[in-house]
Formats: C-alpha cells, sequence, structure tokens
C-alpha cells in the first residue's frame, strides 16, 4: 500500500474569489477540505497605532478605510466612543442623518455583498443589478460628503454639514438629450431627501429582482443550502454578530438590544434565520435590505419636517461656522486651536459599539486626558468570523470555500486594521 | 398532492431559471443606464473633493499666506510647506507641496484653510509617468487653480452656505 499524504494548497492571496488579500493554506483530502488555516495581515495598515499619534478628528478618514464597504458605520462607532467620553449630547437632527446615512451604507455594503457573493458562486448578471442600486447610492454620498466611498462625514458632535438642497444632474450627452436626459434627471430635480425617497420606492422592486435571480435558483440552492452550518450555540460561542449570528436564529441585533443615535425610535424587525447555512444567511440579508429601506423612508420624513442643527454648537470641540470663522475673534481662534491642537478628552475608556453591516463593529478607545487617544482598540466583526472559517468549511468541498467566504462577508480592510 | 405535483411540473420546466432568464431577456432590451465614460460624465456634486488647487484674490494676489494650518490638520501629513517674507514685506510660502501619493481626500485642509487658499478641486482625472508628476509644487497647484478657477469658485459659492 503507498502511503497517501493530504494534500496542501494555498488558496489566495490573490485568488478572485478570496475577497482582496485572505490566503486560506487548505489542506485536501482529494477534495474534502480537511483543515482551512486563514492567514491574515496582508493588509496591515496600522490603523490602531496610527490613531495614537494623531488628533482624534483625524482619525476619523481613516475609520472608512477600515470596512471599506460600510464607511459611515465605522466612523459613526468611533465618534461616538469621542461623544461618550466627552459627555456630549448630539443635536436630534444630526442622529436622524447618521440613522439614515447607517441604513445607507448598510444597503451599500449588502449589495456589495450579494454582487461579490453571487458572482463568486457563477452568477454573473447580479453583480451588474448590485451595482446599479449602488451608483444612487454612491451619488447620494458624493452629495453630502463630496467623495463617493470615504465620506468622512459624520464628525463628534453631529455631522460636518447639512443634507443639500439639490442634487448634481446629468448633463446632455451625444445619447441623452430631450425626453431621455429629462428622464434620466427626473429624480433629481428636487432635494437630496427627494432622490433618496424616489430611492426607497424604488428599492423593493429591486429586491424582488435579486431575488427571482436567485431565491428559486436550483443552482444557487445547491450551492449554498445546508454550506456552512453554524449552530447557534457556537455561533455565540465563535462571538458571530450580525447577519451571521442571525442567520443562525439568535435575534441579536444592536439596534434593538443597546439602541444608540434615534434607533429606539425608528419601526423595523430584525429577520432571524433558521437552519444557521448560507441559504438562511442569504435570506436575512435580503430582508435586510427592505428592513433598512423602511429605516430610511422614516428618517426622510422626520429629516423633511424638522430643519435645525447637524452638529454640536460648542465651538471647544466642533468648528465654527465659516461665517463665523472669518467674522469674529474667537471664532478664529477656536478655528485654528481645533486645527492645530485639536481637543482634549479627559481621562476614562469607553467601548462604543454599532451594529454595522457586517456585525458589531466597536471602539474600545482609552484616554489619558489628552488630544489623542492612549490606546484605540478596533473590534471588528469580520475577524471573529474569519475566526471561524476552519469550522465552517471542514468536511465541505473545495468549491464551497468560496461559497462561505461569500456568506460570512469578509473585508480585509477590517480584519487586519 | 397538488403541491407535489406543482413541485414536479415546476421543477421539470425549468420554471425558475425561465422567470430569471424573463428579467434579464428584459433588460437586453430596456433603455442602457450605462454611462457611455469618457464621452459622458456622471454627475458631479458641488462638494466633490478631487485634485488640489491653489487659488488667487480676483486682483491675482495669491490668497494662501502660510498659517500652515493645512500642514497641521493633515492626517496623512502630505502637505509640506516653507514660508518667507516676500519683497513688499508680506508673509508668503516659498515652498507649498502636497504628495498626493500620500492624500488621503479627507478634505481637512480645505475645511481648515481660513482664507479658501487650498480647495479640493473637482477633477478626478489625473495621472502620472513617474512619482513626481504626482507631487504638486506651489507652481502647480496654483497652475491648477488658475484653469479651473470658474469651476472651483462655483463650486465654493453653491456650498457656501452649509460650510
Amino acid at each position: 500500500m503507498p502511503e497517501i499524504h493530504n494534500f496542501t494548497l494555498n488558496f489566495g492571496p490573490q485568488h478572485p474569489a478570496a475577497h482582496g488579500v485572505l490566503r486560506l493554506v487548505l489542506e485536501l483530502d482529494g477534495e474534502v477540505i480537511v483543515r482551512a488555516d486563514p492567514h491574515i495581515g496582508l493588509l496591515h495598515r496600522a490603523t490602531e497605532k496610527l490613531a495614537e499619534n494623531k488628533p482624534y478628528n483625524q482619525s476619523i478618514g481613516y475609520m472608512d478605510r477600515l470596512d471599506y464597504v460600510s464607511m459611515m458605520c465605522n466612523e459613526h462607532a468611533y465618534v461616538s466612543a469621542i461623544e461618550r467620553l466627552l459627555g456630549i449630547e448630539v443635536p436630534i437632527r444630526a442622529q436622524y442623518i447618521r440613522v439614515m446615512f447607517d441604513e445607507i451604507t448598510r444597503i451599500l455594503n449588502h449589495l456589495m455583498w450579494i454582487g461579490a457573493h453571487a458572482l463568486d458562486i457563477g452568477a454573473m448578471s447580479m453583480f451588474l443589478y448590485a451595482f446599479r442600486e449602488r451608483e444612487d447610492l454612491m451619488d447620494v454620498y458624493e452629495a453630502v460628503s463630496g467623495t463617493r466611498m470615504h465620506a468622512t462625514y459624520y464628525r463628534p458632535g453631529g455631522v460636518y454639514r447639512d443634507l443639500p438642497d439639490s442634487m448634481p444632474q446629468y448633463d446632455a450627452s451625444r445619447w441623452r438629450k430631450g425626453a431621455k436626459l429629462k428622464q434620466l434627471n427626473r429624480a433629481r430635480e428636487g432635494t437630496l431627501l427627494d432622490f433618496v425617497e424616489d430611492f426607497t420606492a424604488r428599492f423593493p422592486g429591486c429586491v424582488d429582482e435579486y431575488e427571482t435571480l436567485l431565491t428559486d435558483n436550483r443552482i444557487w440552492k445547491q450551492r449554498t443550502v445546508d454550506i456552512g452550518i453554524v449552530t447557534p450555540e457556537r455561533a455565540l460561542q465563535l462571538g458571530f454578530s450580525g447577519p451571521m449570528l442571525r442567520g443562525s436564529g439568535i435575534a441579536w441585533d444592536l439596534r434593538k438590544k443597546q439602541p444608540y443615535a434615534v434607533y429606539d425610535k425608528m419601526d423595523f424587525d430584525i429577520p432571524v434565520g433558521a437552519t444557521g447555512d448560507s441559504y438562511d444567511r442569504y435570506l436575512v440579508r435580503i430582508e435586510e435590505f427592505r428592513q433598512s429601506n423602511r429605516i430610511i423612508k422614516q428618517c426622510i420624513d422626520w429629516l423633511r419636517a424638522n430643519p435645525g442643527p447637524v452638529i454640536l454648537e460648542n465651538n471647544k470641540i466642533a468648528s465654527p461656522k465659516r461665517q463665523q470663522m472669518k467674522g469674529e475673534m474667537e471664532g478664529l481662534i477656536h478655528h485654528f486651536k481645533l486645527a492645530t491642537e485639536g481637543y482634549c478628552i479627559p481621562e476614562g475608556e469607553v467601548y462604543a459599539a454599532v451594529e454595522a453591516p457586517k456585525g458589531e463593529f466597536g471602539i474600545y478607545m482609552i484616554s489619558d486626558g489628552a488630544n489623542k487617544p492612549y490606546r484605540l482598540k478596533i473590534r471588528a466583526p469580520g475577524f471573529a468570523h474569519l475566526a471561524a472559517m476552519d469550522e465552517m468549511v471542514r468536511g465541505h468541498m473545495l468549491a464551497d470555500v468560496v461559497a462561505i467566504i461569500g456568506t460570512q462577508d469578509i473585508v480585509f480592510g477590517e480584519v487586519d486594521r | 398532492m397538488y403541491y407535489r405535483i406543482r413541485h414536479y411540473v415546476k421543477s421539470f420546466s425549468l420554471w425558475e431559471l425561465l422567470k430569471g432568464l424573463n428579467l434579464t431577456g428584459h433588460y437586453l432590451f430596456a433603455e442602457k443606464f450605462t454611462v457611455r465614460y469618457p464621452e459622458e460624465k456622471a454627475p458631479q456634486s458641488p462638494r466633490f473633493r478631487g485634485q488640489h488647487a491653489l487659488r488667487r484674490y480676483p486682483d491675482g494676489e495669491e490668497r494662501c499666506i502660510a498659517c500652515k494650518l493645512c500642514e497641521a490638520v493633515c492626517p496623512a501629513l502630505a502637505i509640506t510647506i516653507e514660508s518667507g517674507v516676500r519683497e513688499d514685506g508680506s508673509r508668503r510660502t516659498t515652498r507649498y507641496d502636497i504628495d498626493l501619493v500620500k492624500c488621503i481626500f479627507c478634505g481637512f485642509c480645505q475645511e481648515a484653510c481660513p482664507v479658501d487658499a487650498i480647495v479640493e478641486s473637482p477633477i478626478y482625472e489625473y495621472f502620472g509617468n513617474q512619482r513626481d508628476d504626482l507631487l504638486m509644487t506651489k507652481e502647480r497647484l496654483l497652475a491648477v487653480g488658475e484653469t479651473w478657477q470658474k469651476k472651483i469658485d462655483g463650486n465654493l459659492a453653491q456650498d457656501s452656505k452649509y460650510r
């Protein structure tokens, strides 16, 4: 009898289905996975250490780059950590804007997820449909913050600028003019809120399209049903959160359990799965599309009716308005102080977590009273999920690894930080 | 019994696949929503943060007074400024470099600038053949500001009520 050895295979770090820079060392018995060993750190940028060397505000931009498909949720965790340490109350309008953008971010993230996940499993066209809607939401991001992804929009004490009263429109071109152009710009004629409202009216129909393409599709079901089952007990023990935990049937959502911002005033449901397989997690995320849409609608209604300040009027923390900065000595001094030195936070430590699209994204911050954090620890949901990779893929076929990476919704920006 | 027959009929007739094909087929003939870049461009917000530019006053005097706020506030340490006294006795920069390779386009420099000198312009189509091409010196920043002056001023005016 010849001696049979298991075959060791490197999956990634440049495999297109590895979602970035995941290197998985797979031990294979034929085509069955015996062991999966994720190697991380290829996208390590030392965000935590960098934050120790900068005034608080300057790290906001780096939070976007952690989980780079759910930008504003990361910012939300960071600024709420600062706010809690400072003990400041954010204006109510800013809180509604934050909730609206958190949910827009959730939709953005899940769209990216469904596109990439389906593409990995073989449903190519899904990607294109998901990106069609993503484009609209990216325009919303750009309209408020000036960038399509790395917004740097949330600030301690509120958000940087109020929502704009107009949306940028398409220009006429060789292919689009007259009635066609008008049709294209129809949703963009009003304010930003009109545009988002138009999107929320359209979006459930789009989700129906995704479901038409995937939910009953036999190939999709063969690739996801009973793949990567996690029992509720194991999901808790492994430190899962977000759709990964809810897919296993545990109704845990920080937006309900520890409401932050104005989530306690929102009317929404949290979907849970039954079996804890990839298909259930897919269904959970599809339902989250619809629930997020509901929350956005409620925010729009409130924001329309209630104008007001969007950032704290305490100039020790938030920069004064430009008018004030240019016209008044006090304002100018505050502006210079904030730009050069920032603000100091009283000694203490805090853990602020938000329900990011991928799960519980938390910032643990220790302040020693200086204008920069003494220590910043980032709790990334993807890290805990990736740690369970071995357990989830064991006994599955090689092709199922791709489905499980997809269902975990791994983004290496946050895993490697 | 009815459900089982229905299930088999649907399964053998590839019902759900046909439904999917119907959807994609519908879009095959529908109006395309793809933007034909570069002939066509996507709409751009007046708040857009692209490549940097240094502005001048209407009389041609450069706005920057070398207060170095942007240098201090830059999280990526991409800005380098040296200042000196000009012949007429006013304080101006002798060197103003922005390393676009380091820049993270957070927009803090234009927020910090008390005289609206450094701005992030609407330019997103730029490139460099060499590393040096992405090191924006003072001359190049001022040149960008001059070429794009109208658009930049328009955007600033549109956004001024929010800032």
